[in-house]
């Protein structure tokens, strides 16, 4: 069982994005957490102090740890934001401001 | 209702509700109703809430209730939000994230004016008039920390359930769900349905603290087997339930590779020898959850310790603004329902200029009652374990956005004297970083000895200066003091 299943989902074409220069397949209408995650990827976000690794934490968008970068713009928390078909996603170190 | 037929539309007042959970919702129906024209705003692309979370439609999820406790009451809301919007008597805006309600000074030509943010990329803000504001804007999970907490694959317990049931995705294959309450009991087992190994679910509450509150819960025979519902379904996934334990370390390097659990003393301490390492890759851990009270507190609105004070209308002490659900005061989806109805009826009524019969929704009112007494009782029974500060290590970092150590909080506290949160805050920048202290404010209060303090966090959400700049005229007048 999976949750697609249990949802009896079907979904709509699949698309990919890009990880960090890598191509990853995202179901439409899912998060970039969510995509994340069905890869198998939990951390996206080096910390500005000690660049530890971060990823979701809240889910809901309160706690900020999940901070992306997506097609060039820093700071999207990628458990709100859509992913979109050909989306550039990268890992976000320090603040994510040129700095 | 007949007052209903009487009404001309041009004089229907405006009411803008804030959040689309079930507080929201049957505050929608009951006002759009009863002759008051409602903007229902919320962040999220869809209705529902936490409770009633969707799947986002391009995953065409046929059977979404086998995510999802009382459908039925769902449906309902949803076709009687469906006939509203139809007939213009609500206006549904998603995806907009409130971050100021403004008070007008001048109440021509509305008394408030609400800011969102067209999300996902927040960099456009509408502004909607209303002549009452309703705020149900839910709440948050709280966390406590412990050595680990920041470890990818560690994630809140309603964060791993807004995976689920938005995403349909797991947040890994094998999972400890942790901490104190009862939402870690449909957490558990939705998880489990949906296809993760549930190794183990790890409440500290122990048996003793349900027995002594037997009477409280005896008196709510619908959520007692709302529990016993879970507790069979637990077992018929085969996950182990270890009540009076807690989790005191995660474990891994990149990310969590185990926790280590141990069973909790009358004290409240770890009982040696007791502690067992448990391999998995995702631990969902909550303590509770903390009103948003944003929004209230920018408008003036009192608060009684950490939710918004409402009358038994459900208004505010500010004039023109109501609040219902979890800001209120946290207590579960029909207690929100309930606070929704009886604040949609009384801003319907308010609004248009008649004072409103409670009479008039007794059923609700009693609903009210049950489920504030009941989790009331519920509170005394799941509290975080007594000693938990003291399991937080030094090198442990208490505020995530900042990067503080607990020991730098106790340094600010010992060495250097802090006296009350604040200080600790100024010492140690503990609070300052993006999430403006919701994620830490209960740990570093804990850890730090002090007790909490509200904090003012305005704007609500963080908002672009660009935006902040092109706001025409004048600024937000400054809450009054209290
Ligand atoms: C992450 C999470 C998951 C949960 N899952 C469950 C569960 O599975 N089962 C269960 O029994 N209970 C669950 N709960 C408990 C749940 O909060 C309540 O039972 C119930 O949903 C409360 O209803 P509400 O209407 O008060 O608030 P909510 O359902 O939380 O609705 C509040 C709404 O307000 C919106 N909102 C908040 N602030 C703003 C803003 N500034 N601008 C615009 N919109 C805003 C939010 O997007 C949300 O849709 C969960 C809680 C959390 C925090
Ligand atoms: S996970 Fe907390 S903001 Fe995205």
């Amino acid at each position: 069982m999976n949750p697609l299943e249990l949802a009896r989902a079907h979904p709509e074409a699949p698309f990919t994005v890009r990880f960090d220069g890598r191509e990853i397949e995202a179901l439409p209408g899912r998060t970039i957490a969510a995509v994340l995650w069905s890869a198998g990827i939990t951390a996206w976000r080096g910390t500005r102090g000690e660049g530890q690794p971060r990823g979701v934490f809240c889910g809901i968008g309160v706690c900020f740890d999940c901070l992306v970068t997506v097609n060039d713009r820093p700071n999207q928390r990628a458990c709100l934001t859509p992913a979109t078909p050909g989306a550039d996603i990268r890992t976000q170190e320090g603040t994510g401001h040129d700095d | 209702m007949t007052e209903r037929a009487t009404l001309p539309p041009p004089t229907r007042p405006d009411l803008a509700v804030i959040g689309a959970g079930p507080a929201g919702l049957a505050a929608t129906l009951a006002g759009a109703a009863r002759g008051v024209h409602v903007t229902l705003i919320d962040s999220a692309p869809q209705p529902g809430g936490q409770f009633y979370r969707q799947p986002a439609p391009g995953l065409g999820a046929r059977r979404p209730r086998a995510l999802h406790h009382r459908w039925r009451t769902w449906e309902r809301l949803r076709t009687g939000l469906d006939a509203h919007l139809a007939a213009g008597r609500v206006t549904l805006l998603s995806d907009r994230h409130v971050w100021c309600v403004e008070r007008n000074t001048d109440p021509s030509p509305a008394p408030f004016t609400v800011h969102a943010l067209l999300g996902p990329a927040q960099d456009e803000s509408v502004a909607i008039r209303a002549d009452g504001v309703l705020l149900a804007t839910g709440a948050y999970e709280k966390v406590l920390p412990f050595p680990g907490w920041t470890l990818p694959g560690v994630v809140t317990a309603g964060g791993a359930q807004a995976l689920l049931k938005g995403g349909l995705v797991l947040p890994g294959r094998t999972a400890v769900v942790a901490g104190t309450g009862p939402l870690l009991l449909p957490v558990a087992t939705g998880l489990a349905a949906a296809g993760a190994t549930v190794v183990a679910l790890v409440e500290s509450a122990a048996p003793k603290d349900f027995a002594q509150r037997a009477r409280v819960l005896a008196a709510a025979p619908d959520k007692l087997a709302e529990g016993a519902g879970y507790a069979a379904q637990l077992v018929r996934h085969g996950v182990p339930l270890k009540l009076g334990h807690t989790v005191l370390e995660a474990h891994g390097g990149e990310r969590l590779e185990s926790v280590t659990v141990a069973a909790l003393g009358p004290d409240g301490r770890p009982v040696p020898g007791t502690a067992r390492r448990l391999p998995c890759d995702t631990l969902a851990v909550g303590h509770g959850l903390l009103p948003h009270t944003d929004l209230a507190d920018g408008l003036g609105c009192r608060l009684d310790g950490p939710a918004v004070h409402v009358d038994d209308e459900q208004r505010t002490d500010v004039p023109g603004v109501w609040a219902a659900g979890e800001a209120t005061g946290v207590g579960g989806a029909v207690l929100s329902l309930a606070e929704g109805h009886i604040a949609g009826r009384s801003a319907a009524a308010r609004l248009r200029g008649a004072v409103p019969d409670p009479a008039e929704w007794a059923p609700a009112d009693r609903a009210r009652t049950r489920s504030r007494a009941f989790f009331d009782g519920l509170d005394g029974v799941y509290a975080p374990p007594a000693r938990w500060a003291e399991l937080v290590t030094d090198e442990t970092v208490v505020c995530r956005c900042e990067e503080v150590t607990a020991g730098a909080v106790r340094e600010a506290v010992g060495s250097l004297g802090a006296g009350d949160l604040r200080t600790v805050k100024l010492l140690t920048r503990a609070g300052m970083g993006w999430c403006q202290g919701r994620m830490c404010e209960a740990g570093v209060a804990g850890v730090a000895g002090c007790a909490p303090v509200p904090a003012r966090r305005l704007p609500a959400r963080p908002v672009p200066l660009g935006v902040l700049a092109a706001q025409p005229d004048r600024p937000p007048p400054p809450p009054p003091d209290r």
